[in-house]
């Protein structure tokens, strides 16, 4: 914010610091949640048709906001702790699978209901309220991190990354033969499990919300609930991040980063402090692998592939390890071009240049070159933190590290 | 692991019982039992069709032998697992296609006195590929990153492998690259009702010396010892006039020498390749490495052998196998039971820093 002159300026030099400080983040804020309300402007103003595709429609902006929030998920497992998980996805599909379980007629012919929304009564299977599963879901993933972690966390650095990878692969594997484990059709196998129940948004706001105006009482604008869930949970998710880096584990988290040894010599209980990072990563990948599975209504084992652990990878390093800020314009941007951009490229250089290309099914060619030269270019990310910018800089053999932001 | 035992305090978290050695040597040990049972089981079940698949496990180790040996080599230098090695593999199969198919027109019609030659040059032409591929993917990607934090080469690998895979969907397409049956076919006895062919054996003859081979070079030659000083102390070997940067680069081209070969015996005896297959294929070996003790030559192929044997058994056998289905998380479990209960490996020496 420094570097403004002329009258404007010195109006907003005057201004409180608590606001100057304050305004930024809000402007931000107010464009993200009122984008439903703009979209078709964007829209319009990028010319429409093709050329329109590369903005960004709601249901994309959902699928942003879940990617925002499993990289930074990811973040604390990876940039705050130091620990390379690239079997991420295993947390999200323990997330998709318990919406999948709890909020469809999988178990079609035991029925139990338990305050769910927008559900026929008559309805067979197992439908619980879905904005309680989320919490379960997060809850089942936080403890199957646990239990993945505890007797992997012990492993150090490159070995980590093999197991974790492995898990990575082993669980959609499992869930795919999960039509026939010992006999029970527990997971439907590639078929995977569909309808999930929604939200419950239109009739059921309708009736509780009748103060709303009519146009968000309608289940045609569903996107647009979701995408403000979505933000809600980006929000939560911001918060406790940073809330976490500054806390005593936060720290402790650094600590091991920078120097295992170290920390242990200093009283960092090693184990506890890898596994809380591991659970609470979890904890972030579980909720938005549920939230994803009740958007789409659906959840399929194809869903899980190790592509997707290292998309969520790749996030977090173009944006920074360990910042919050640059891991969200890192998710965003990429799940920007995982689902729509690239495609939109494509159709626009095919529509214009007169080329006959198929962009999307190089999409992981391209993340692994955006991989490859951030390592090479710019291994501190778009918006690095503080300390990691010293330690780049300073590379191996550099003096003590002091903390500039702290 | 051992800076934990320092911590003075149990953390609630870590209630799990801490895996002595006895408790670790107990577990490998029960585990290698049911290992035992479970194929003397089969055994018994059918012998015959053990027998056949016993081979066809071999033939299919020493495949794997030739990849693992790869990440072996790598991982002994510089201790980065090298995700793109896999896909050096790969394109070795593809390169193995397009010169032997379509460049000089095998299709398995010709007399013995044409192919042996012609795959020969084959074989060189997939060897120079892959070796110059591995060094340069060393050059750009890996060196630069040297002395950076350990993390950063290994996600650049991640990202190669990515790079590598879908240039090879750009260059040959999402589709099966078939091949016609170029080897020799003619079974030489049926067993169990399944034919043990030429081609098989021949898989595991060309293997083995290209194994001895490797043993005596990094055992007995002056750029082996150079390799192994690398890998024992970089600085150390520096400072005696060890030129480290041209002994990482032949590490690499002898691995991805070996992934070449490997890529042309995969796809003889595969008779297909896809652009998407090097990459669990090379989990696969990774796993035979790891399983041997990574870093520890003998220990990759014993390894590997004993992943081939797995994978063979599990999908032609029928006494309490999982099934071809589940191949992946057979072969990925036990590469997880072996990093956290014997993270050397099964012939390799406890070494605390690796784990």
């Amino acid at each position: 914010m420094s570097g403004r002159t002329g009258a404007l300026g010195d109006a907003w030099a005057r201004l409180p610091k608590r606001v100057r400080a304050l305004a930024l983040p809000v402007t931000v804020l107010l464009l993200v949640v009122l984008y439903p309300n703009y979209y078709q402007d964007v829209f319009n103003a990028l010319g429409g048709g093709v050329t329109g595709q590369l903005a960004p429609t709601v249901p994309t902006m959902v699928v942003m906001c879940v990617y925002v929030i499993m990289a930074l998920g990811l973040n604390v497992v990876v940039g705050y702790a130091g620990l390379l998980d690239l079997g991420y996805v295993a947390f999200y599909a323990a997330g998709a699978y318990i919406a999948g379980w709890f909020a469809t007629l999988q178990f079609a012919p035991h029925k139990v209901h338990f305050l769910s929304v927008g559900v026929l009564p008559v309805l067979p299977g197992l439908h619980v309220n879905v904005w309680l599963l989320l919490i379960v879901g997060a809850v089942f993933a936080t403890i199957l991190g646990i239990i993945i972690g505890l007797p992997t966390l012990r492993l150090r650095g490159d070995y980590l990354a093999i197991v974790t990878l492995g898990f990575g692969e082993i669980i959609p594997q499992a869930v795919n033969n999960g039509d026939d484990w010992f006999g029970h059709n527990v997971t439907n196998g590639p078929n995977g499990l569909t309808p999930i129940d929604s939200l419950g948004f239109g009739v059921t706001i309708h009736k509780t919300f009748s103060f709303l105006p009519s146009s968000y009482r309608l289940e045609i604008n569903s996107a647009d609930y979701y995408y403000w869930t979505g933000v809600a949970l980006v929000l939560f998710t911001l918060f406790c991040c940073i809330r976490l880096r500054d806390s005593r584990l936060g720290r402790a988290w650094v600590a091991i980063r920078e120097d295992e040894i170290a920390a242990a010599a200093m009283g960092v209980p090693l184990m506890r402090t890898k596994t809380w990072a591991y659970a609470i990563g979890a904890f972030f990948g579980g909720a938005a692998g549920c939230f994803y599975a009740i958007f789409k209504s659906s959840t399929f084992p194809q869903d899980f592939s190790l592509n997707i652990s290292i998309a969520v990878l790749c996030m977090v390093i173009l944006g920074g390890m360990g910042n919050v800020w640059g891991v969200c314009l890192g998710g965003a941007v990429l799940a920007y071009l995982n689902y729509q951009g690239l495609e939109a490229v494509g159709n626009n250089l095919n529509h214009y240049a007169g080329t006959n290309l198929n962009i999307p099914q190089y999409t992981f060619g391209i993340f692994g070159i955006i991989i490859v030269a951030m390592m090479l270019i710019r291994p501190q990310g778009l918006i690095p933190t503080a300390r990691r910018k010293i330690e780049l800089e300073a590379g191996v053999e550099g003096g003590s590290l002091y903390d500039a932001a702290a | 692991m051992t800076a934990e035992s320092g911590t003075a305090r149990r953390p609630m978290l870590a209630a799990l019982p801490r895996f002595s050695q006895q408790i670790n040597r107990v577990l490998t040990w029960v585990v290698v039992g049911l290992f035992v049972v479970w194929v003397v089981g089969n055994f018994i079940n059918a012998p015959k069709q053990f027998v056949s698949v016993f081979l066809l496990g071999v033939t299919l180790g020493s495949i794997y032998a030739l990849v693992a040996l790869g990440y072996t080599l790598v991982y002994g230098i510089i201790e980065l697992i090298n995700f793109a090695h896999g896909d050096v593999f790969m394109w070795g199969s593809m390169i193995a296609v397009t010169v032997s198919a379509h460049w000089l027109g095998l299709d398995g019609s010709q007399g013995w006195y044409v192919t042996a030659p012609l795959i020969f040059v084959t074989l060189l032409a997939c060897i120079a590929f892959c070796g110059t591929l591995n060094v340069a993917i060393e050059r750009l990607a890996y060196r630069p990153l040297r002395n950076a934090p350990k993390l950063a080469p290994l996600i650049t690998a991640i990202g190669m492998s990515f790079i590598l895979q879908n240039a090879g969907a750009l260059v040959y397409g999402f589709i099966e690259q078939p091949v016609p049956d170029i080897f020799p076919t003619k079974p030489l006895f049926r067993i169990g009702g399944i034919a043990y062919t030429q081609k098989s054996l021949l898989i595991v003859l060309i293997t083995i010396p290209v194994l001895l081979a490797l043993v005596y070079l990094v055992r007995s030659t002056r750029q082996g010892k150079a390799m192994r000083a690398v890998a024992q102390d970089m600085d150390a070997s520096r400072m005696m006039g060890i030129d480290v940067d041209r002994t990482i680069a032949f590490t690499f081209a002898l691995g991805g020498a070996l992934a070449g070969a490997a890529g042309l015996l995969f796809v003889m005896y595969q008779t297909s390749t896809r652009y998407d297959l090097g990459f669990q294929l090379g989990l696969f070996a990774f796993t035979a490495a790891v399983l041997g003790g990574i870093g520890n030559l003998t220990g990759a192929a014993f390894g590997a052998l004993l992943i081939g044997l797995i994978q063979a058994f599990n999908e032609g056998l029928s006494w309490h196998t999982p099934g071809s289905s589940w191949t992946q998380s057979v072969i990925f479990s036990i590469l997880i039971l072996v990093l956290v209960f014997r993270p050397q490996g099964l012939l390799g020496e406890a070494v605390s820093d690796r784990a």
